[in-house]
C-alpha cells in the first residue's frame, strides 16, 4: 500500500502525536508470517489464547471466542501454545 | 549599562545562587538526588519546598536516572521542571537526557562540573559536561557564581522558546564555582518571574480534552525525519539565545552581548580559549601581561552547543596564535574545544595556529603561572597536533 511520508518540517514538535495514536489506524497484521487458525468445534472457550494474547486480537462475545483480528495479530503463536484442546493452528502465511 | 530594575548584593555560594534562581522561578516540579558538588542545590531547594517558600512538587527520587525520568514526564505532562546534578550522576542521567532532547522537553539543569570515574574523584573538571555534548541539550558555561544565577535565568526562557523547546545545561565548576563564596547581585523575585513568564506546553499530557501520545516508536521511515527535525531546535537556538540575553542585559543591566565574552583580543596577537571559572583565572594573566605590553586576550565560550562558528571565526580571525584549553580528555583524539574551535576556521585561508592544552584534571589547581606559560608558549607557537598537558608531572 502506497503511504505518503511526511517531510522533517510537517512533523509536530518532538514527535508527540496529537489527538493520540491508536493501533486502530495502524494495521499491523502484515508483520506475520504465520496465521493462526481458530477450530470453532474444538474450543472450549477457556479465554486462555484471550488471556494470553499480547495484542488483544482475540474477538470475544458473552466471553465467548468469536474470532481472531487478523489485521493486528502478528502471528507470535502464544495462543496456539496456550491452548490446552489444540484448537489453534499456525498456519504459514501466503500458502495458500 | 542602564538597568530596568535593583537588584540586590549578598555574598553567597554558587550553589546558593542557582538555587535562588531557581526559587525565583519558581517551577512546578523539580526531581533531584544529591551527588557532590551539586547536593547543597538540593538541600537549599529541599528547604525552600520544606518552608513553604515555593509551591513546587519536590520529587526526591532514588537514583539521577529516575531523576531525570521523572523530569521527563512531569515535562510531558505540562509541567516547568528544573533539577540539578554532577558527574557519575549526570552519566546515570544521559540516556534521558537524550529523550528529554528528542521529547524537545525545556527541562533546566545546573550541572556542577566534576570529573567522571575511574579513579573516583569529586573534584572539577569538564568530563561530565562532555558525556552530554552530543545528548541534544543546549550547554552554556559560567565563570562565576553571578553568571551562575544569570544564566540558569537566562537557559529557562531559552529552553522554553518554542523555536528551540530543549533541555538546557548550565555548567558551574564544581567547588570552584559551587563552594566558594562570592559576591552576587540578586534580582528581585517579580523581575525574575515576570522575565520568565508563564509556561506554555504544547500539547500536555494533562490537557485530557485534547489527548495526545508522547514517545511513539518511530521507524526508519519516520526517525530520521524526527532526528533532522530536533536538529532545526538547536538551529534557532543561537538566535533565541541572543534575543533573551539581550533581554535579560536590559533588565539587570548586566552586559552579556553574545555566545563568546571577548576579553581585550581587538588588538591581541595571541589568545586563550577557555570555558568556565579558569577565564577568571586568565584575565588576571591578560591584564598583567598587557601591563607589560603583550598583546594577549582570551576568548570565554558561554554556549558550547550549539557551537556558533561565525562569531569564532570574527573574533579570533586576526589573531595570530591561539591556545584552546580542554577541561577533559577525548580520549583518542585532541580535546573537544579544541576540535570544535578548529573546526570552525577550516574553510578560512586566513586563521591563527592553534594548540591544544588538557588542563585541571580532577581539580587539579589551575595557576596564573601556568597561564603565563601558555601565553609564553605561544609566541612563534608552529601548527601541531601535538596534546600539551599543563599542570601535569611530566
Amino acid at each position: 500500500m502506497a503511504v505518503e511520508l511526511k517531510t522533517w518540517k510537517e512533523l509536530p514538535i518532538g514527535g508527540v502525536i496529537p489527538g493520540g495514536a491508536t493501533p486502530e489506524l495502524n494495521k499491523t497484521g502484515s508483520w506475520r508470517s504465520k496465521r493462526p487458525v481458530w477450530d470453532a468445534e474444538k474450543c472450549i472457550h477457556c479465554l486462555m489464547c484471550w488471556l494470553h494474547c499480547p495484542d488483544n486480537c482475540f474477538y470475544t462475545e458473552n466471553q465467548k471466542i468469536t474470532g481472531i483480528d487478523y489485521d493486528h495479530c502478528k502471528g507470535c503463536g502464544v495462543c496456539a501454545g496456550v491452548c490446552p484442546v489444540n484448537a489453534i493452528e499456525m498456519v504459514p502465511e501466503g500458502g495458500e | 549599562m542602564q538597568k530596568t530594575v535593583v537588584g540586590y548584593r549578598k555574598a553567597m555560594t554558587g550553589h546558593k545562587a542557582v538555587a535562588e534562581a531557581m526559587r525565583q522561578i519558581e517551577p512546578d516540579v523539580v526531581a533531584v538526588y544529591p551527588i557532590t558538588p551539586q547536593s547543597e542545590i538540593a538541600e537549599y531547594y529541599a528547604e525552600y519546598v520544606h518552608n513553604g517558600v515555593v509551591r513546587t512538587e519536590l520529587v526526591p527520587v532514588e537514583s539521577e536516572h529516575s531523576a531525570m525520568s521523572a523530569c521527563v514526564g512531569a515535562a510531558a505532562a505540562g509541567a516547568r521542571v528544573m533539577t540539578a546534578t554532577a558527574s557519575q550522576g549526570l552519566a546515570l542521567m544521559v540516556e534521558v537526557v537524550y529523550i528529554a532532547a528528542g521529547l524537545r522537553l525545556p527541562i533546566v539543569m545546573a550541572l556542577a562540573n566534576r570529573s567522571l570515574s575511574a579513579p573516583i574523584n569529586i573534584h572539577c573538571d569538564h568530563s561530565d559536561a562532555y558525556l552530554a555534548r552530543d545528548s541534544g541539550a543546549i550547554q552554556i558555561f559560567a565563570e562565576s557564581a553571578q553568571e551562575a544565577y544569570d544564566y540558569m535565568i537566562i537557559a529557562q526562557k531559552l529552553a522554553e522558546d518554542k523555536r528551540v523547546r530543549l533541555p538546557v545545561l548550565v555548567n558551574l565548576d564544581g567547588f570552584t564555582l559551587t563552594h566558594t563564596l562570592q559576591v552576587v547581585e540578586l534580582l528581585p523575585d517579580e523581575a525574575v518571574k515576570g522575565f520568565v513568564g508563564e509556561f506554555e506546553p504544547i500539547h500536555p499530557l494533562l490537557d485530557v480534552d485534547n489527548p495526545s501520545t508522547w514517545g511513539a516508536f518511530a521507524m526508519p521511515d519516520y526517525y530520521f525525519e524526527l532526528k533532522r527535525a530536533q536538529q532545526a531546535g538547536m538551529e534557532a537556538a543561537p538566535e533565541a539565545f541572543l534575543e533573551v540575553q539581550k533581554a535579560f542585559s536590559e533588565l539587570s543591566g548586566r552586559a552579556y552581548r553574545g555566545f563568546f565574552e571577548a576579553y581585550r583580543l581587538e588588538d591581541a596577537e595571541r589568545a586563550i580559549v577557555v570555558m568556565g571559572s579558569t577565564a577568571g583565572t586568565a584575565k588576571v594573566v591578560v591584564d598583567e601581561l598587557r601591563e607589560r605590553g603583550e598583546k594577549v586576550g582570551l576568548l570565554k565560550v558561554w554556549l558550547w552547543r550549539p557551537f556558533v562558528r561565525e562569531e569564532l571565526v570574527k573574533l579570533l580571525g586576526h589573531l595570530e596564535a591561539v591556545a584552546v584549553l580542554d577541561r577533559a580528555l577525548s580520549f583518542g583524539n585532541m580535546g573537544a574545544l579544541f576540535l570544535d574551535v578548529t573546526s570552525a576556521f577550516v574553510h578560512e585561508d586566513k586563521r591563527p595556529v592553534f594548540v591544544n592544552y588538557i588542563y585541571g584534571l580532577g581539580g587539579r589547581d589551575v595557576t596564573t603561572d601556568q597561564i603565563k606559560r601558555v601565553y609564553e608558549e605561544l609566541k612563534g607557537a608552529r601548527p601541531s597536533h601535538e596534546l600539551r598537558y599543563l599542570g601535569l608531572r611530566e
